[in-house]
């Protein structure tokens, strides 16, 4: 792997999602290889329903914590909108992964603003390569909401500068510990996130 | 928490800036540490509460909390206080004479500042304080620094007998990178020694110091000069060298691999000599600075007059690689490489919301249905967020506590217009502690006419919801003496017919308890007594749902603002030579709901039922 290149990736969502988790796990794993890290976090007023990112910046040495617009080589969308909010900030040839869950804020449901029908759709309209799927759907037939992080992960899996099994690794081991039951299932979550990403990067390919 | 509170000497962690600091301030052998929480300062407090072998807490005000740690200076110990930009506008009464007594304690004051506006009323300059304190600012780019740099301040402290700034943004506060840690300092506290020349600021006393704090300004410039902190990296393209301190230097280097750059961790004051020098080695000198244009004015005032700045740079907001970069490439009067690939989508506002439950949102509700009778004077708090949608009802915020003044000048100063409108001021139970007393004092003493609405909801809510002095709970969890509002309010002279004591669920009675207390022709209180929905004294009821045949499409649940209620379908009716209505049909999000009950109150048709019963059915 060549260290030189940075690696940048922007999580994306709502507070309260698990976007700030989702960066952790990410920046300790990229540390377990051995990179510099930086992950910068948006707190604040933001915590408070209102939108959440996290930039997750890794190589050898890294300067700034933010990722330049253009420049993000994956953008790991919690929620659909949010998804297409921050897809300028891909480089070409960048990936979207974005869970397709729609969340509707009181601004919309006051109706002073409409949610778009198909965010994805708009991304592709504007040229992204995006990857979308119900990683909500994969997180309740396992059992858990709170699984759609593991699935999130597992989707980016074979995207990343290091093997799938490092970042694996560093999503249960955090539960080995504490919570040993919830090992396999993670296990679980993150493959059907991974294989739910293949298939749709295969569907892209034949369409 | 912070892995770095059980990490050994030597290790290598990812901490924030805030968790670097803490750790730094620890190993610094300090004793006391105290701050009011506000973003992005507030983990600093939080995160050196772990630490054994030192005093920890979090105070009414940042005045306070200064005021807490000059004492410990004064006593021998080395002391830390922490707080947001604006909090160093409460604390710099205590400041700006405390820097003429000096330290016997190392005293270091860690002021951090939105740059960006995240989560701040303005954007304002720490690095002045230390133009206007004659004391020595420290500006860390990133975790390490920040944590070399906090132990690098007491001992500066020490020997220029002086307190120091630490100054932080959010980009240092916020972005976690890798920190080396090492061992504590086992420090002994000195104790208080009597010396009233020094500690006793009357005018003969202050008089005799000034001297001293300019000797002592001009022997910190010396240090600046010549210290470590101020580092020149000499670059290949001579064509611009930068000057700069913070983050910004990281995002120079991002951008501008090949610059030259002075990077200024010791910035004021300022190392001129060593500037004038570096100018030299460069072509053109830019000086890159978040926010203000101090350094470029410094050197301009000592003749270096073509040096470049805010002329180039945007004089707002942060300093990022997607600002840099088109700036000095136009500078350069070259074309900036495009900035991205993608067309920007913008699918619509997420603006903060208040949580599933909040009990403010029935206060909001209220004071929305009583608009036009009223005027509402607001004040810093989750419950800021009543300014916004769907409740409208908040008509000023300035800074902590002001909303009590501002409701008294507001009150005296009415128009034709406006002089039958009730005066109202909404504020929190740890912003009313902070500095909202002495404004109820004030209406009370001056005979004004405002209804004010303590929101006790027992937590700093918009900060994570700290303890504060009225919760009942210490920094650490530890028991507290807990504050009673209502006695509180009573002893400054609000009369106890006035003082009301409200469950904001129940909107009907919370409706007629303002109603009522508008009408008085004196000062009155209501305080809302339901705890904040995150904080540890909540307690979760079961979830509502709508039964769609009986709801009505009137809307009103929706007007409550609780974000797990939303439109499911909406409809037209026709109303004859009547304008359209348009209606509404909700649902509710089970999983959000807490069963407040909020929404209940609000429904006509009694649409809304126990999710269970529902089930049952």
């Amino acid at each position: 792997m060549n260290k030189d290149v940075i690696t940048n990736i922007l999580v994306c969502g709502i507070g309260g999602q698990g976007v700030m988790t989702a960066a952790e796990i990410l920046a300790q794993t990229a540390i377990s290889k051995g990179y510099d890290v930086k992950k910068s976090e948006v707190a604040g007023m933001a915590q408070r329903g209102g939108v959440v990112t996290s930039h997750v910046r890794f190589g050898k040495k890294v300067w700034s914590p933010v990722i330049t617009p253009g420049t993000a080589d994956i953008l790991v969308g919690f929620e659909v909108a949010e998804g297409s909010r921050w897809a300028d900030m891909l480089r070409p040839g960048g990936v979207a992964m974005v869970n397709t869950i729609r969340l509707t804020p009181p601004v919309v449901s006051i109706g002073l603003f409409k949610y778009p029908d198909d965010p994805v759709a708009q991304m592709r309209a504007a040229g992204v390569t995006v990857y979308d799927f119900d990683a909500g759907a994969i997180a309740r037939d396992l059992g858990d909401l709170k699984l759609v992080n593991t699935v999130m992960l597992g989707a980016i899996a074979d995207y990343l500068p290091f093997p799938a099994a490092d970042l694996e690794e560093q999503i249960v081991g955090r539960f080995r510990a504490r919570k040993p039951a919830m090992v396999e299932v993670n296990r679980q979550a993150f493959a059907q996130g991974r294989a739910a990403a293949a298939e749709r990067a295969k569907a892209a390919i034949s369409a | 928490m912070s892995a770095a509170v059980q990490a050994k000497a030597a290790s290598r962690l990812l901490l924030s800036g805030n968790e670097a600091i803490a750790r730094g301030v620890w190993e610094a052998g300090c004793k006391v540490a105290a701050a009011y929480p506000g973003t992005p300062s507030t983990e600093m407090l939080e995160n050196i509460s772990l630490y054994p072998d030192l005093y920890a807490e979090w105070s009414v005000n940042e005045k306070v909390s200064l005021e807490v740690t000059i004492g410990a200076s004064m006593s021998g110990a080395r002391a830390f206080c922490a707080m947001k930009h604006v909090g160093m506008n409460v604390a710099s009464d205590a400041f700006m004479t405390q820097t003429l007594a000096g330290v016997v304690g190392g005293l270091v004051v860690a002021i951090a500042d939105d740059v960006g506006l995240s989560s701040s009323q303005n954007e304002q300059d720490s690095r002045f304080w230390g133009r206007f304190a004659h004391v020595p600012v420290l500006e860390p780019a990133d975790s390490q620094e920040a944590y070399d740099m906090v132990k690098e301040a007491f001992d500066l402290s020490e020997k220029f007998n002086t307190p120091v700034i630490l100054r932080l943004t959010t980009r240092v506060c916020h972005v976690k990178a890798m920190v080396t840690v090492g061992e504590r300092d086992p420090r002994a506290v000195l104790g208080f020694k009597l010396d009233a020349k020094r500690w006793v600021m009357t005018p003969a006393n202050a008089k005799s110091m000034l001297p001293k704090q300019i000797e002592r300004e001009s022997a910190l410039r010396a240090a600046a000069e010549v210290s470590e902190l101020n580092v020149v990296d000499a670059g290949s393209d001579r064509r611009i060298g930068f000057v700069t301190s913070g983050p910004a230097f990281m995002h120079l280097r991002e951008s501008f691999p090949d610059a030259p750059v002075l990077k200024l961790g010791f910035s004021y004051p300022l190392p001129v000599k060593k500037i004038r020098a570096f100018r030299g080695s460069v072509d053109q000198l830019i000086v890159v600075e978040e926010t203000e244009p101090l350094i470029e004015a410094e050197l301009k005032a000592n003749g270096m007059l073509d040096v470049h700045g805010k002329d180039v740079l945007p004089r707002l907001g942060e300093l990022t690689p997607n600002v840099l970069i088109p700036a000095i490439y136009a500078f350069r009067g070259e074309a900036a490489p495009p900035a991205s690939t993608y067309p920007k989508i913008d699918p619509f506002p997420r603006p903060p919301t208040m949580c599933p439950a909040c009990p403010h949102m029935g206060v909001y509700y209220t004071l929305s249905r009583l608009r036009k009778r009223v005027q509402i004077s607001g004040d810093i708090g989750c419950y800021t967020l009543g300014a916004g949608h769907p409740w409208n009802a908040l008509d000023s915020t300035i800074s902590m506590g002001a909303s009590m003044g501002i409701a008294l000048g507001m009150d005296k100063a009415r128009s034709e217009e406006t002089k039958d409108k009730a005066v109202v001021a909404v504020i929190g139970d740890s912003t009313f502690l902070h500095m909202g007393m002495q404004g109820l004092l004030d209406i009370v003493y001056n005979r004004g006419n405002v209804t004010a609405l303590i929101l006790d909801n027992r937590s700093t809510g918009m900060t994570g919801g700290q303890n504060h002095a009225g919760t009942g709970k210490g920094l650490h969890g530890e028991d507290a003496p807990r504050v009673d509002f209502v006695r509180l309010v009573e002893a400054l002279g609000v009369r106890p017919e006035r003082i009301r004591k409200v469950n904001p669920y129940q909107l009907p009675v919370l409706f007629k308890a303002i109603r009522d207390e508008i009408e008085q022709p004196e000062p009155s209180v209501i305080i809302t007594d339901q705890p904040c929905v995150l904080s540890e004294f909540y307690e979760k009821f079961k979830p509502y749902t709508v039964v769609d045949k009986d709801c009505t499409g009137c809307g009103n649940c929706i007007n409550v603002g609780c974000p797990a209620i939303t439109v499911s379908r909406t409809d037209i009716k026709k109303r004859g030579q009547l304008p359209d209505v348009e209606l509404k049909f909700t649902t509710i999000d089970t999983a959000m709901c807490t069963g407040c009950h909020m929404c209940v109150e609000s429904c006509g048709p009694k649409a809304i039922v126990p999710a269970a019963s529902v089930l049952a059915q």
